[in-house]
Parts: C-alpha cells; sequence; structure tokens
C-alpha cells in the first residue's frame, strides 16, 4: 500500500527523522519562549549561543580531554555563564525600553560572535565524533535509526518536559511566573527578582548550547550552524505563541515533522514550508496557537 | 579651476599612457569577486584574494610599468548580490578584471555584465559548462574545472568500477543542476542507469531525509552534486546512517581539499574526486601552498586558490604585451599566448575561453597511510589535458568557428 505514490516505509522513515529534527527546532523555541516569558526579551543571540555549545564541546575535547558527556554538562553552564554576562552588562538596561531594542542588541550581538567565530575557524566546520557509547544504529525494519538520532529525541523530550514542569508546576516556577507579572510585588515579598531574572537568562542560553552539544556530532561544529537554524526557531515560536512553553514543545516537534514530510513530497519547498505555515497561522491566530491574547 | 585640474590631469595620464600600458584610470583593477562568509567562503573566499595578489607579486607588474589594485567584495552566493556589486566596480569604481566567482549562478549572471561593458572575467570557482558552453563569451576565461571535466573524471571511473545506477542529491540551483546533467550523460553513455534524483535547497544542514530517499532508491551510488559545506554534511550523515555499510557507494562529485580537512580521514577515506590541483603534488604547488597557507589560517589552498593565481598572472602578461585593459582585447590575447605557470604547467585556452590542462582523479587516503594534517590524497589517474575536458564542437559556443 503506498500513501500518494510513497512506499510506507519511507513515510516512517521521514516522520522520524522529522521528529528528530523537531526535537532541535523544539529545544531551541523552549529556550527561546523562557526568555521572551521572563525577560521580554526577543533573543537574537540564541542561533550564536546554541553555535557557541557546539564550540564549547569542541573545545572541551581539544584542549581539555574532555568527551562529550562532560561537555553536554559543562557547554551549557560556561555559555549560560556568558549569557549571566551579557545579561547584567546589556540586556538589563532594556527591561523598560520597546521589545525592539532588545531585538536589535541580541541582533548584533549575533552577528558579533558569529563574525568572530568564523574569522578565527572558517566556513566548513570542524569535525566532531559522535561518542563511542552511541555509534551504530539499529535496523527498524523501514530504516535504519542510527542509535545517536535516537538518544537525541529522548532527551531532548525529557529536558523539554522537565523545563515546562519546572516553570509551570513548582514552587519556583511560580516564582518566577508572578515575577514577570508584577515584579514589584514579589520583591517586597523579600525575593531577589533581578538575580532570578539573571538566572532565568542564563538558563534559556544553557538550554540553547546543550542543544549545541547536542547537534555538534551530527552537524559539523560550524560559525554557521546557528544561523541556519534560528530563523526557522523564531518561526516556530511565532507559530507556537511567543512565551508559550508547551506552545514551543509541541509546535516544535510539530513543525519538525511537517518538515520532513514536505522533504519527502516537494524537497525544494523543505527550507521554506515553516514559513508559509507561519504566515497563515499570523492570519488566522495573530497570537499564535498556543498563546494569549494579552 | 575644476576644468584646469582635470585637463591637467589628462596630460599627465596621457603622458603616462606612452611610457606604460594604456590602463583606464592609470591603474589595472582586479576585482575578486566570492563568498566571503557562506559554504564556500573555504574553498574560495580571502585564499583566493591572497592568490590574485601573490599572482601580480610574482609577476612583478610594477616593475614592468603595470601598477595593479586588487579589491575584493562578498557576493553571498546571491545572483543579485553579486550583479550589483559588479555593476557598481565597473561603473563607479573602475574595475577592469573580475576574477574568481563561485556559485554558478552568480558566475552567470556576472559573464553577461562583463560582456556588455567590455571587461575581463576570469573565472575559477565557478562549475558550470555553460560558461564556455551556451553562455560562452569573448570576455571570459574558464580556467580550473568545470562540471563536465567532474563527471568525464569520477563519473567515469566509478561506472568502470561497477557503479552502474545513480541516484543524485543535487543542490537546487544552476551549479547543481548543470553537474546532475552532466554526469547523468556520462553514466547513460557509460550503459548505465539514473534512478532519480532529489533536489535540496542550498545550504542544508540536515541530509537524513534526502539520504534515506537516495537508500531507499537501491541505486548502488549515490552522487552529490553538490559542493562546499552541503557536501561535507552529505557525507558525514551518509557516514550515521549506514549507507556504505548497506554497499552503496557515495560519489562526492566536487570535492575541496579543506571538505577532506573539515569531515577528517576517517569518515572521508576512500572518497574519488576529480581535481585540477592539489597542494602536494610538486615543488612548485607545495611552494605556492607554503606561502598561502599563513595567511589564511593555515588552510591548504584549494584548486579555486590555484586558478585565482593562475589565470591572473596569465592575464597580466597578456595586458603587458598588447598594453591595453580593452576587455575583449585582454581575453583574445590570452586565448592567443600559450599558457605556461608553476601551478598548471603548460597549456591553451580555446576559442571558447575553456582553459585546458590535465586534471587528477584523486582518492583520499585512509588515516594510516596519512603522515599528518593536510597528507590527504593519492593520485589515481592522471586524466590527460586533450581528454579532459569537453570536445570543443559539442558545447555549443557561437565564437566556436563550424
Amino acid at each position: 500500500m503506498d500513501f500518494f505514490g510513497i512506499p510506507p516505509q519511507a513515510l516512517f522513515g521521514q516522520l522520524l527523522l522529522g521528529l528528530i529534527n523537531g526535537a532541535f527546532y523544539a529545544m531551541l523555541s523552549l529556550g527561546l519562549a523562557v526568555i521572551f516569558g521572563m525577560l521580554n526579551i526577543i533573543n537574537f543571540t540564541h542561533g550564536a549561543q546554541y553555535m557557541m555549545g557546539a564550540f564549547a564541546a569542541y573545545f572541551l575535547l581539544q584542549y581539555g580531554g574532555l568527551g562529550y558527556w562532560w561537555s553536554l554538562l559543562l557547554a551549557p553552564v560556561i555559555v549560560g555563564a556568558t549569557g549571566v554576562v551579557i545579561e547584567r552588562l546589556m540586556l538589563r538596561h532594556l527591561y523598560k525600553l520597546d521589545h525592539l531594542y532588545g531585538l536589535l542588541l541580541t541582533f548584533g550581538l549575533a552577528l558579533i560572535i558569529q563574525g568572530l567565530f568564523q574569522n578565527e575557524f572558517g566556513s566548513s566546520g570542524l569535525p566532531y565524533r559522535i561518542p563511542q557509547e552511541l555509534t551504530g544504529g539499529q535496523n527498524l525494519g523501514f530504516m535504519f535509526l542510527p542509535n545517536y538520532r535516537a538518544w537525541v529525541v529522548v532527551v531532548s523530550l525529557a529536558v523539554c518536559l522537565a523545563t515546562w514542569f519546572l516553570i509551570e508546576r513548582t514552587k519556583l516556577g511560580s516564582y518566577l511566573r508572578a515575577a514577570t507579572e508584577n515584579p514589584a510585588l514579589v520583591q517586597a515579598f523579600g525575593i531577589n527578582v533581578p538575580r532570578m531574572i539573571t538566572l532565568t537568562y542564563g538558563f534559556g542560553v544553557g538550554l540553547a548550547a546543550f542543544a549545541g552539544v547536542l547537534a555538534a556530532p551530527i552537524y559539523q561544529v560550524s560559525p554557521l550552524m546557528g544561523s541556519n537554524l534560528i530563523i526557522i526557531v523564531f518561526a516556530v515560536v511565532v507559530i507556537g505563541g511567543m512565551g508559550s512553553i508547551m506552545g514551543a514543545i509541541v509546535t516544535g516537534f510539530g513543525l519538525g515533522i511537517i518538515e520532513g514530510l514536505t522533504k519527502v513530497f516537494y524537497p525544494e519547498a523543505s527550507s521554506t514550508v515553516i514559513f508559509v505555515i507561519m504566515a497563515i497561522v499570523l492570519l488566522i491566530k495573530p497570537a499564535g496557537l498556543f498563546g494569549r491574547v494579552q | 579651476m575644476k576644468l584646469k585640474t582635470a585637463l591637467t590631469a589628462l596630460a599627465l595620464a596621457g603622458m603616462i599612457g606612452t611610457a606604460h600600458a594604456q590602463l583606464s584610470g592609470g591603474v589595472l583593477k582586479i576585482g575578486v569577486l566570492n563568498d566571503q562568509s557562506g559554504l564556500y567562503a573555504d574553498v574560495t573566499g580571502q585564499g583566493s584574494v591572497v592568490a590574485a595578489r601573490m599572482a601580480v607579486e610574482d609577476f612583478k607588474a610594477e616593475a614592468k610599468g603595470i601598477k595593479v589594485e586588487i579589491v575584493f567584495a562578498d557576493h553571498q552566493n546571491k545572483p543579485d548580490v553579486g550583479s550589483a556589486l559588479v555593476r557598481q566596480w565597473f561603473d563607479r569604481d573602475g574595475v577592469d578584471v573580475v576574477a574568481d566567482v563561485p556559485t554558478s549562478s552568480v558566475a552567470l549572471a556576472v559573464n553577461e555584465i562583463v560582456k556588455e561593458k567590455n571587461k575581463v572575467f576570469l573565472v575559477s570557482g565557478a562549475a558550470s559548462a555553460a560558461l564556455t558552453g551556451n553562455a560562452c563569451s569573448p570576455n571570459t576565461v574558464h580556467w580550473t574545472y568545470d562540471n563536465w571535466a567532474l563527471a568525464n573524471g569520477t563519473a567515469k571511473a566509478i561506472v568502470a568500477a561497477g557503479g552502474d545506477s545513480w541516484y543524485f542529491l543535487t543542490a537546487d540551483y544552476a551549479f547543481g543542476h548543470d553537474l546532475e546533467a552532466q554526469v547523468g550523460a556520462v553514466v547513460k553513455a557509460a550503459n548505465g542507469r539514473v534512478v532519480g534524483a532529489v533536489r535540496h535547497p542550498l545550504s542544508t544542514p540536515d541530509f537524513s531525509s534526502f539520504l534515506l530517499q537516495a537508500q531507499a532508491s537501491k541505486a548502488k551510488v549515490i552522487g552529490l552534486a553538490n559542493a562546499g559545506g552541503d557536501t561535507i554534511n552529505s557525507i558525514k550523515q551518509a557516514g550515521e546512517f549506514g549507507i556504505s555499510k548497506g554497499g552503496q557507494k557515495l560519489a562526492g562529485l566536487l570535492i575541496f581539499v579543506t571538505d577532506i580537512h573539515a569531515l577528517g580521514l576517517q569518515t572521508a577515506q576512500g572518497l574519488q574526486f576529480t581535481e585540477s590541483f592539489y597542494w602536494d603534488r610538486n615543488d612548485a604547488s607545495r611552494d605556492f601552498a607554503k606561502r598561502l597557507a599563513p595567511q589564511v589560517k593555515g588552510n591548504q589552498p584549494t584548486m579555486i586558490h590555484a586558478g585565482v593565481y593562475a589565470s591572473v598572472l596569465h592575464m597580466l602578461k597578456a595586458v603587458e604585451q598588447i598594453k591595453t585593459d580593452d576587455g575583449a582585447k585582454v581575453v583574445a590575447k590570452m586565448k592567443e599566448l600559450p599558457t605556461d605557470d608553476p601551478l598548471f604547467g603548460k597549456g591553451v585556452i580555446r576559442e571558447d575561453g575553456r582553459k585546458i590542462h590535465d586534471m587528477f582523479l584523486f582518492e583520499a587516503k585512509a588515516p594510516a597511510e596519512s603522515k599528518g594534517p593536510w597528507d590527504y590524497y593519492k593520485t589515481v589517474r592522471t586524466i590527460p589535458a586533450a581528454e579532459a575536458f569537453r570536445p570543443l564542437a559539442e558545447g555549443g559556443c557561437s565564437l566556436v568557428k563550424k
């Protein structure tokens, strides 16, 4: 039985691949949603920070002799720390201004960071191996699934759900949400709101770096890897609804799958399909699929 | 006052002109146009600018009375950006020669403008064989390689080794389409079959979906009709999805030494591909590499860099002889003079603008065979100049007298 002339094996394979790409979209858009939800900053540096995560993994291996698993732990902390510095030095002056200022600042930063890396490392990228434990793959009958890709889906789902739980279901999360609604009142209860905001930004950036480490063995560790992805991720966030945590996760995975299917039926359109969907969603539901109208 | 200055300048220019070459604006201005920031920046980029400078130094242009100036710009692989830059160069900045120009879609656009403005176009980076075929121009020389030569070198060898059914992963623009067509023709001529093709957008990070389709096609050979970062990602991810373990062979149709470096030999070993230059081939190439590499972060030169060097050098020889920078006249002289440079040896430029030299079928070494960083290639076969490029009559170039 074929679906529209595509054998079912190919279709299942593409669905699964879409899910894998969706895992990256979900994790990156999640970080953006957290940052936008809590700081009201449209963080255009996100792609560069994802790229920095991959580079951090490369450096840790090359100069520190620390392998993939250590990188998964350390790279988000290191890159997150640079995020904290950026927030303290620059972003915090912009909270009271229009979104546009934050966008311009972070976009500028992204260009600078990417330019510096490109100047130093060129554009072909640097190789990074799949960790020994995750090489090889499973033959699922309809496709060959590399173990590493399976790992990416599992771990990113876990991280996404943990983040959602942290923000929507824990006490810390409720402080955070309260602080965005009414910072003065929360501060009056003795909670250090500026520090919480700083750490939130660091966390969002750390998520991007985490995705970067996950991506390093699949793609080249390249200065351009973030800029390839960031625009798509922004479309995902807009479709899901700015600032909505669940929206970011669901649309991330969902759009990955749609993009995967496009690659079967009409590959030439695979780089544009997400933007077509974005345009349609914006026309019908301007706040996004999961967004609240404020 | 202004008029007086202008007249004086004219008179002075005239005086200089009688002593030296008749150059518009008093200088020969070379514009290196390529990808300075995207996926082709390592195979072209600054390396090409450095190579052009080295050619001018080695020619000792200043001592021969030719004042040369080199400028460069980033076309971002977009034909509209490239066209606008080149028009500005010609109309405002007095550029006489455009060199390099990778990305066939951009090169084809620039080709038209150069002809319209009667300047010189030295193509090294672009691959489309149309530049010396139906789009050929009296102002263009295509130096380093083209899709026909790649197909002829790599595809022929692979079909001969039993790879008779092909599936293509094709970059969706002029270059990819042309390369797919050229290779397809070679495969069919050798009684092979093309079972399908999938076209991916330029600069795609994830190839898994396309690779899966290629895998499902059961073709013996998966031809990568793409370049630079796209090829690197295809090969890397093909390894991950066990393509070669499943018995299918990858054919990188356009591979550069920097791609092999980025992939690492572990992944790249055994790949066969066609090029016209390898930095470690002889003393002259090693010497060239030794001078160029330190200026581009230690990357060894690609054949495109070598082509920029050699084509600029040959162009300077022509300008020295005819003492003008009139585009069509310079190119006509370039075709008349036999070429001779340290990197490509002796050769000729045909009427259609095609530079003729040997091509080489290389194979990436196994990690154990490599003596160190950048020791990557072994030569499988030298394709003699006479059979390396498309026969003159088959190109359909209007400059060729029938």
